[in-house]
C-alpha cells in the first residue's frame, strides 16, 4: 500500500472550464468566426429574435446556429427555414452548457466558412451564466412579461453578460413593467451593459441590435 | 440536474490533479460551497454517489462539504453583512449598491489520495 497522501488544490471548479473556453475562443480567432451565446428563460422569444436576426444579416454574414434546448425540435425547423446551417446539440438532460459541449457543437457544425454562429443556450437563468462557453459575447434576453426585478432575483446572469435585449416591448402597455427601473438595476450589477428595447414581433428596435452585432462580427473577424 | 453537471466538473478537476501527482486510488474529496451558489448538498451528494462509482480513480471517494458563509458588501457604507440574514438592502444605511463579497464559490479544497 502507498502512504496516503493530502493535496491542497484550492482552486474553482470551474477553472478547467475557463481554459477551454478561451482556447476556443482562440481558435475561433483564428478562423475569423464570432460566437454569440444567447441565454434566457423559457418563452422570453429566443426563437423569434433569432430569425429576425438572420432575416436582417443573412446578406451579409455568412450565419449559423447551435440550437441547445432541450424540446426544440420545432425551433430547429423555424431556423433551417431560414436557410442557415443549424444543428442540434446534445446536452444529455444537463442544465447548462460547458466549453467541451460547445466546442463538440462547432466542430460539428462546422465553422471554417461561416461568420456568425449563434448558440441558443438552454433555457434559465441560473446555470448556464456560471459556464463561460467560449463565446466572444453574451447575450441576454429578458421579456417584458418576466417582470423588472429579474436583474434583482439573478445577478450573476446580468454580470456576464455584455447585452441585455428586453423582448416584447409592444406590450409594455399591459404590464407593470419599468423600462428605467431595469435599466437602473442592470447597471448596478453591470455598468457596461449594452440595453437593446425591442419588439421581436413587430421589429421596433431590432436595427440597433442587429447593427450593433454586425459591427462586433466585424471587429472580431476583421483585427 | 445542475448538481451533476458540478460533479462532473470536480470528477475532472481531481483526474487532472491525479495525473499531475500520480495518484491512483483517492478516497477524500473536499469541496469548499459558498452558502449561496445555489448548489443543494444533499443533491450533490447523491449525484457525487453515482458519478464515482462510474470511475476507477474514485470510487470509493467519500465527498466532504465546507460551506463558505455569504457576505455582502455594501458600496455607500463600505460595511459588510451577512448575506442570507438581509438580503440585498444593506442594514446599516439601506442602500441598494451593494455586491457580493464571498459565498458563490465552489472551489476544490483538498485531495486525499493514494
Ligand atoms: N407580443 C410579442 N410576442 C412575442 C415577441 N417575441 C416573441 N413573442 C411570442 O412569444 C412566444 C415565445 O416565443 P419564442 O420565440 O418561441 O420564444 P423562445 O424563447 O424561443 O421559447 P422557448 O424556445 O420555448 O424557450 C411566441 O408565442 C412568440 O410569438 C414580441 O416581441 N412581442
Ligand atoms: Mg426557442
Ligand atoms: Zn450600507
Amino acid at each position: 500500500m502507498d502512504k496516503v497522501k493530502i493535496i491542497e488544490v484550492k482552486e474553482s471548479i470551474f477553472a478547467d472550464n475557463n481554459k477551454e473556453a478561451d482556447r476556443i475562443r482562440e481558435e475561433l480567432k483564428k478562423e475569423k468566426t464570432f460566437l454569440l451565446n444567447l441565454m434566457s428563460s423559457p418563452g422570453s422569444g429566443k426563437t423569434t429574435l433569432l430569425m429576425r436576426t438572420i432575416e436582417a444579416l443573412k446578406d451579409e454574414l455568412r450565419i449559423g446556429v447551435m440550437e441547445a434546448d432541450i424540446d426544440s425540435a420545432v425551433d430547429a425547423e423555424k431556423i433551417a427555414a431560414t436557410g442557415v446551417r443549424s444543428i442540434q446539440l446534445h446536452t444529455g438532460g444537463m442544465c447548462h452548457l460547458d466549453a467541451g459541449m460547445t466546442e463538440h457543437g462547432l466542430k460539428e457544425l462546422g465553422t471554417k466558412d461561416l461568420d456568425l454562429v449563434v448558440l441558443e443556450n438552454v433555457g434559465n437563468l441560473v446555470c448556464p451564466a456560471e459556464f463561460d462557453t467560449g463565446a466572444v459575447k453574451n447575450a441576454m434576453i429578458l421579456s417584458v412579461p418576466e417582470g423588472h426585478d429579474k436583474p434583482l432575483k439573478y445577478p450573476l446572469i446580468f454580470t456576464v453578460c455584455d447585452v441585455l435585449i428586453i423582448n416584447k416591448i409592444d406590450v409594455m402597455p399591459y404590464f407593470d413593467f419599468d423600462l428605467e427601473k431595469v435599466r437602473e438595476y442592470a447597471h448596478m450589477r453591470n455598468p457596461n451593459l449594452k440595453i437593446f428595447p425591442v419588439s421581436a414581433k413587430t421589429g421596433e428596435g431590432m436595427d440597433a441590435w442587429t447593427n450593433w452585432l454586425k459591427q462586433q462580427v466585424n471587429e472580431w473577424n476583421n483585427t | 440536474m445542475h448538481e451533476l453537471g458540478i460533479v462532473f466538473h470536480i470528477i475532472k478537476v481531481v483526474e487532472r490533479v491525479a495525473q499531475e501527482n500520480t495518484l491512483t486510488a483517492v478516497s477524500q474529496v473536499s469541496l469548499e460551497l459558498g452558502e449561496v451558489s445555489g448548489v443543494i448538498h444533499e443533491e450533490l451528494t447523491d449525484c457525487w454517489k453515482w458519478a464515482v462509482k462510474k470511475t476507477e480513480l474514485l470510487k470509493d471517494a467519500e465527498l466532504l462539504i465546507e460551506t463558505i458563509p455569504a457576505v455582502t458588501f455594501c458600496e455607500s457604507c463600505q460595511e459588510t453583512y451577512e448575506t442570507v440574514k438581509y438580503g440585498r438592502i444593506c442594514p446599516f444605511c439601506k442602500s441598494e449598491r451593494t455586491y457580493l463579497a464571498q459565498g458563490n464559490e465552489i472551489n476544490l479544497k483538498e485531495i486525499k489520495a493514494c
